[in-house]
Parts: C-alpha cells; structure tokens; sequence
C-alpha cells in the first residue's frame, strides 16, 4: 500500500459499511474515515446512529455489508484477540463485579496479550503500572470499582483500555453523566494521548461544543449518514447545527481556544 | 488484600476443614479415636471398628468434602457467567433435573441401590442443564444471561412440578425418595465416592484453570469480547464445567440447596472478587461445610441419617434473607 493511500484510507476506515438490527437498517452506504493520531468525536441526534457505527468498527456488531479496515486491512481477518491487541473500546455504562479492584479491571486489559495458560509477565506489569500511571488511578488501584466516583471510575475503565496497548481507543460517550470536572479532565486526558502517545482516538460525544473545543476531526451523523466530516472551523456552521439537530443558533469564536461554539437561539 | 493474607486465609481455612473432617470420623454411634482411625487406612484388619471406618465414617466424610467443594465451585462460576451474585447452580436446573430423574426411576422400575440412582441423577442434572443452556444461549434475549437465568426458571418449575405430581400418586416411591430430595451424605458407600471422585477433581482442575477467564467473562459479553475472548465459548467451558461439578455432586448427595450460593459469597467477603482465589476459597470452603454441618447435624439430632441438606438449610435460609435484604438490586 502507498504512503498515499494510507492518508486516504487513515488509521480506521469504513468502506460502503451497512448496518440493520434485523430489518431495520440503521447505517446505508457509509464512507468514514478516521484520521491517524487524531482525535475524532462523532456528534450527532439521538438516533443517528452514532454508537451503532462504533460498535461495528470496534467488531463488536458485524456490518450487514461492507468493511471496516484498520490500517488499510479488513477487521474481519483479524481474531478477536489480534483485534484487541490494537483497538481498545469503551462502551457507556459499563459494569463490573461487586467489589472488584481498580487494579484487578486494569490487569484484564492484558487479556488479549496472554495465552491461555501464561503467566502475568513483566511487559504486563509494565503496561499496567503506566495505564494507571497516564489515568492518575495508581493511588486508586487497591479501591473497589463501586466506591469511586463517576469520574475515577470511568478514568479506571480507560485505564483498562490503556492496558492494552492498541494503537486506537474507541470511546461511546465517555463525558456524560460526569460533571464538568471530570468532563474537562477526560478531555484532557484523551488530549494527552493523542498527542504525547500517539494515539487515535473516537468518541461518540454529545456536547457539540465540547466536541469543537477538544477534537481535531468532526464526523456529524444524521439517519445513519455522514452530513459533514473535517476540522471543526470547517463543519460546525449554523446551517449544519439547523439541518442535523433542528435547533437554530448562532456560530461565534471560544474566547479561550478559538474554536467554534455553538450558541442556540 | 494482599496476595499473602489471601493465601494465609486460604491455609487456614484448609487447616480448619482438616481439623474437622477429623472430627467428623471419629464421632457417631461408637467414638472411634483418631488412632484406630489411621490404622485403619494404613493397615485394615477386618475388626467392627475398622469396618465402621472403612465402610460408613470415612466414605461419609469423603462424600461430603466432594459434593461440597464441587457445588460451591460450580456456585460461584455460576455467578460469575451470570454477573448475578444470587446465581447457584440449581438455576442451571441441575437440582430439577437429578430429581425428576430419580423419581421417574423409582416410579418406574421400583427402588433400587443407590449406585443406580446416581447415574440417573447425573444423566437428569445433564440433560436438564443442556436444555436450559441451549434454551437460554439461542432464545429471544441473544447473548445476555438474563435468557440463561429465565430458561432455568422455567424448566426448574416445570420438572419440579412433574416430580410432584408423580409422588402425589405414588406414595412408595414417595417414601423412598424423601431422604434423597433432602439432600444426605449418609450411608454413601466408598465405590460411590470413588466413581464420582475423577469426575469432581477433574471439574475442580479446569475450574482452578478457569479462572482468570471468569474475571473477564463477568464484565459482560461486550466487554469481554472487546478485550478479545470469545464469550460465547468462554460460557460454553464454564457451563459445561458447572454441569460436570453440580451434577456429579447431586448424583452423589442428591440437590443439597444454599452451598452452591452462600460459599462464594463467603469466599468473595473474605478475599475479594478475584475468581483466581474465590475459586480455591470456595472449593475448600465448601467440603468444610458439608463437613462441618453434616456432623453437627449429627450431633444435634441425634441421628446417624439426618439429612446434610436439612442443616444446610436452616442455616443458609437465614443467611439468604440477610443477603437479599442487604444486597438486593446491588449487581443485578
């Protein structure tokens, strides 16, 4: 493949991907391309079909029709385990047993790097300690999932994902249900990785603005396609906002980061 | 806590299962002391006291170490593939399944020895749990253990229900089978717990092997397959396991309830929800018991046949109300 291919087809692409629960088609004919080392937050309605495409790129969901390829090469002929030594995923509200340990969620992130039988390595150890260390849950590692706050807990499970040492974290709506603390520190936190660790990164987000002030790439989703994708100066106008959200505003400069926000009317 | 601490607690709950599966040979009718209890395994010389031994105390004590490490094993992966802490394998049907079996038998070809029990009670509980495992895995809820969870339910009611209506018309049988649905560890004979034995230790090996995996298995089915396992085969070993466990524990001392959930609640309040040390807590923790409560059972009866299930009961019913009260809602 050639260095120019690889720009257009980015870290992870889909290609003519279809998605249907059942009958229902929810995603038709979709192009979407992911750029490398970028944080990418897909925004979108209720119902667009946001959190359906990241499950299907993460291989959770099998598409109806078409391919998701990571690096140029379909996710289907990867095994699961090679699939998540590369692509870490976080979907909302996730669970863990009662009373599990932040260190004992950070260790299963090395599932895929481990035999059957194997032993925890130094290399496990090793990517442990730093995904606790890069999250701030080292002094947090011996407390029970259930007693933390929405914050820690969600920075514990990216820590799990961290773990894994993929090339990409797929992230569904990571900030809601956080206060706005937390919100800015988890975007902080992703910020970090894409640019100190070399990271790619997509969140579903909700927050438009949230979305306009942290990432680097806007995918908006509207009925399962891809209205508009690019740098958010490029895609978040108040004639997108009025066709996609049906919601009229105006568009002004962030005083602090210069990024577009969004203000309704 | 520490891995240290979790491995003193483990040695001093294997001390404490020692001590008492001692205890329980010695006690019955006649004291045996612990001397002539040894000399009996080392060097049988056919006198009563050796016969007692070799033939009721120690076959008794072996039944009850087996079908308790085996249930509360396979109570606590049951809990771990549903995600369910008030999960046990009788939710598999297994308890169901071994009953219908035995009574059908009954019924049908008159009371046997207990030798033939077993292997009905074994086929039952297997061929129960394969239904409920196949009516769960491919019904209408897909991948999630709530189908698993209702399918149970459903058969267990439904066998429990025939069961009952055979033993309504069937008086005789009725009579001989109020012992064994009691759940009894009594009058097990040494070639019982012999042919059963393989098949226990084996399900205990693979599920010591297991567990890590139960860890990951229990974060759900998405989670787990984003972290690459395959989730659908992870909970295929794991039933299969919990059928080869509980079913060999139910063919052996008949559906002794409470075991398969209390224990691993135990074993997870004393050393975390780690699987890779709940599993060895709760093998060990549930022989000590059966053991434990078969021999004060006993005692406090006064009766060499009073059923282990009963004691267990009376004691894990409390226990489950205070579990439900305080737990409730919590993981479901």
């Amino acid at each position: 493949m050639s260095a120019d291919d690889r720009h257009t087809l980015g870290k992870l692409a889909g290609q003519r991907v279809s998605i249907a629960y059942g009958e229902h088609r929810i995603v038709e004919d979709l192009d979407l391309v992911v750029p490398e080392r970028r944080f990418t937050a897909l925004i979108g309605p209720n119902g667009s079909g946001k959190s359906t495409i990241l499950r299907t790129f993460a291989g959770l969901m099998s598409p109806a029709s078409g391919t998701i390829l990571l690096d140029g090469r379909s996710i289907d002929t990867l095994s699961t385990k090679d699939l998540a030594k590369r692509v870490g995923v976080l979907l909302q509200g996730p669970v863990a047993p009662e009373g599990l340990t932040v260190r004992d969620l950070v260790r299963q992130g090395r599932y895929p790097h481990r035999s059957l039988f194997a032993r925890w390595s130094d290399e496990d150890q090793a990517a442990c300690d730093e995904a606790l260390m890069l999250t701030g849950t080292t002094t947090l590692a011996d407390t029970p999932l259930d007693s933390l706050s929405g914050g820690q807990r969600q920075r514990a499970w990216i820590a799990m994902t961290l773990a894994q040492r993929g090339e990409v974290l797929l992230l569904d709506e990571p900030t809601t249900y956080l206060d706005l603390a937390h919100q800015i520190e988890l975007m902080n936190l992703i910020t970090v990785l894409v640019r100190d660790h070399g990271k790619t990164v997509v969140a579903v987000l909700h927050d438009i603005n949230q979305a306009a002030r942290y990432a680097e790439h806007i995918v908006i989703l509207n009925n399962g396609r891809i209205t508009a994708a690019g740098r958010p100066e490029d895609v978040i106008s108040a004639e997108a906002i009025a066709s996609v959200f049906g919601v009229r505003s105006v568009i002004i400069r962030d005083p602090v980061a210069d990024t577009p926000l969004c203000i309704p009317l | 806590m520490s891995d240290g601490s979790r491995f003193f607690a483990l040695l001093l709950v294997c001390c404490l299962l020692v001590t008492v599966s001692m205890w329980a040979v010695t006690l019955g009718t006649v004291h045996i002391p612990l001397r002539s209890v040894w000399q009996a395994i080392v060097g049988f010389d056919g006198s009563r006291e050796h016969l007692l031994v070799m033939t009721i105390r120690l076959p008794r004590v072996l039944a009850a170490l087996l079908a308790g490490s085996a249930l509360a094993v396979s109570g606590a992966i049951m809990q771990a593939v549903t995600n369910n802490p008030l999960a046990s394998p009788g939710l598999l049907g297994i308890n169901a399944g071994a009953s219908f079996a035995v009574v059908s038998v009954m019924t049908l070809f008159g009371a046997g020895t207990g030798d033939v029990y077993m292997w009905f009670a074994f086929a039952g509980a297997g061929g129960a749990a394969l239904l409920v495992y196949t009516l769960g895995s491919f019904g209408l809820a897909g991948q999630s253990t709530i189908g698993l969870v209702l399918a149970g339910a459903i058969v267990a009611t439904f066998l429990t229900a025939l069961t009952s209506s055979v033993l309504i018309f069937d008086q005789s049988t009725l009579d001989a089978v109020r012992l064994w649905t009691a759940g009894s560890v009594s009058g097990r004979t040494m070639a019982q717990a012999a042919a059963v034995a393989p098949y226990i230790l084996v399900g205990l090996a693979a599920a010591l092997l297991l567990g890590r995996h139960l860890v990951t298995l229990s974060l759900g089915a998405d989670a787990a397959r984003s972290l690459g396992q395959n989730p659908m085969v992870w909970r295929a070993i794991s039933v299969a396991i919990i059928i080869l466990l509980a079913g060999s524990a139910v063919s052996l001392a008949g559906p002794i309830g409470f075991v398969g959930l209390v224990v691993p609640h135990i074993a997870r309040l004393t050393i975390g929800v780690d699987y890779r040390w709940v599993l060895p807590f709760s093998a060990i923790g549930g022989a000590l018991l059966v053991v434990a409560a078969d021999t004060a059972g006993r005692m406090i009866f006064a009766s060499q046949s009073f059923p282990v299930g009963v004691t267990i009961a009376l004691v894990g019913a409390p226990f489950f109300l205070w579990l439900a009260r305080n737990r409730a809602g919590g993981a479901t």
